[in-house]
């Protein structure tokens, strides 16, 4: 099914998300968005030696909210941290095979919520070194 | 898959019998209306037999019902031709909040050209309120246009106590009709309005065909100039086999209106039923009572409704929903900001109009399409309590 302005890979996605869920006590979380302007998204993650063991997300929005998401996990699962810092949004619109324009800050989002929760991971690490 | 169509306010199949009276007018009848030979007057005569039905569905006088492209066109034409006509006697237009597009930017083209617009709030049900109309009213009003139903979510407005106040005051008063003309009875005399749009498509008739009643005797003037076509009304050769199909639509609907909005009416309760009872955190936006017999607007909390709609799309379900996220503007709707619903409540709309395919099993097998679709969103939802 082609959804106008949705490539095949957002469909996908967002028909079939991965990582949907949360973890409990995770080793980084991140928040973004707000619901008034439409998209809310949190992600999840678990470090083990420094790689992104495990990364769950939950999303309230759109179809490309909800397929910028599951790519981001995806993108992100298995990566160092610092690799993890470096997927760009366009990284993640790009590999969705691009969305439309209006959809742009979507794939904003999503970045930002695992840069977020990477950050929370790196600033509660530093906290354990003291 | 199986594909159900529940989107019937955005358009509606053409009816076979429809479609049937249509095609001799793409083929062996192509005759202008305008010629005098036996070709123009086979085609003029077609033109008159649907006039005359157009004007049964409203209660008019034939002589009153003037051919447009559709509903758009018809608003524009009332709005612009009726202030333009007018405006030696004031330059201010009173609406409301809630109207289609085709009605609001006009109005605020007008505003360019120097008319004056009061746009009325609605009650949280949608209703436009006829005290708030009676306040509005100035020395300078000259026109108001309120619609018969909304589009989005199916408020039945108040016509007969606004036209008349309108008559009283002697204010033309335009109704865009597009969304009742077919789906319940209107009587333009009963309704006291001087002008009413409506649709070919949304009767199920054809696109690119729509008519505006003019009262005999109100002050208009075209805003199409060429050959002088529809009395003057309306220049350009007509599209005869819309202007036929739409007469036969108009005739289908008359005939068939008692028992199908009943039908509809039960259609509609029996799922509004189940959804309201079945699913957690949802309403009904709109009228409980006076709402449109086909059409229904849920909101469901913590889910957005693009997402939904794609969700149901993928289900085989057709609808609608006013949610920002679907929009180009990325704006929520301005019919449920007008009825004060928070961003985060109308971003989770669904709107539901039922149509003349629709059975009992559909609505059965959409209720469960919804009910899953926004179980399995709520399950990813970051808005979910928990």
């Amino acid at each position: 099914m082609s959804q106008p302005g949705y490539s095949d890979k957002v469909m996908d996605h967002f028909m079939n998300p991965r990582n949907v869920g949360v973890i409990e006590d995770p080793d980084g979380y991140g928040k973004v968005g707000n619901p008034t302007c439409g998209d809310v998204m949190e992600m999840f993650i678990r470090v083990k030696d420094d790689r992104i063991e495990e990364i769950k997300f939950r999303t309230f929005g759109c179809g490309a909210a909800i397929a910028t998401s599951s790519m981001t996990t995806e993108m992100a699962l298995g990566k160092t941290v610092e690799e993890g810092l470096k997927i760009t949004r366009d990284e993640v619109g790009r590999e969705l095979g691009g969305l439309p324009p209006n959809k742009m800050h979507c794939s904003n989002l999503a970045a930002d919520a695992l840069h977020m929760a990477l950050e929370d991971y790196l600033n509660k690490a530093a906290v354990r070194k003291g | 898959m199986r594909r159900i169509y529940m989107d019937h306010a955005a358009t509606t199949p053409l009816a076979p019998e429809v479609l049937e009276a249509m095609i001799p007018y793409f083929s062996e009848r192509y005759g202008n209306p305008s010629s005098l030979h036996s070709f123009g007057r086979e085609a003029r005569e077609a033109v008159d037999d649907a006039r005359t039905e157009v004007a049964a569905l409203l209660n008019a006088e034939p002589s009153e019902i003037y051919f447009t492209s559709g509903g758009t066109e018809s608003d524009n034409l009332a709005l612009r031709g009726i202030a333009r006509k007018n405006k030696k006697k004031g330059r201010h237009i009173i609406t409301s909040s809630i109207e289609h597009p085709a009605v609001l930017e006009v109005c605020k083209a007008l505003a360019g050209e120097g008319f004056e617009v009061t746009y009325l709030p609605v009650t949280r049900e949608g209703l436009v309120e006829v005290g708030a109309v009676e306040e509005a009213v100035r020395e300078d009003t000259i026109l108001i246009s309120v619609m018969h139903a909304n589009n989005e979510i199916g408020t039945i407005q108040p016509l007969e106590e606004i036209g008349r106040l309108a008559g009283e005051k002697e204010i033309y008063f335009h109704t865009d009709g597009v969304q009742t003309a077919g789906k319940i009875p209107v009587d333009v005399r009963s309704l006291g309005v001087d002008a009413f749009s409506l649709s070919g498509h949304k009767l199920y008739g054809p696109k690119g065909a729509g008519a505006l009643y003019i009262r005999k005797g109100v002050r208009i003037e075209s805003i199409q100039q060429g050959g002088g076509h529809e009395r003057g009304m309306r220049s350009g050769t007509e599209n005869v086999p819309g202007i036929v199909g739409l007469g036969r639509a108009a005739m289908l609907a008359e005939e068939k209106m008692e028992e199908e909005s009943e039908r509809m009416r039960s259609l509609r309760d029996r799922m509004s039923g189940w959804v309201l009872k079945e699913i957690e955190d949802s309403w009904l936006n709109g009228h409980p009572v006076k709402r449109l017999p086909s059409n229904l607007n849920f909101g469901f909390r913590y889910i957005e409704g693009e997402s939904l709609l794609l969700y149901l799309d993928a289900k085989g379900v057709a609808a609608s929903t006013g949610s920002a996220c679907s929009s180009k503007k990325l704006a929520a709707s301005h019919v449920l900001s007008a009825i004060g619903l928070e961003p985060v409540e109308s971003h989770g709309s669904l709107r539901i109009t039922l149509g003349m395919e629709n059975t009992e099993e559909d609505v059965d097998y959409a209720c469960r399409a919804i009910s899953e679709s926004v179980a399995r969103l709520r399950e990813m939802s970051a808005l979910r309590p928990g």
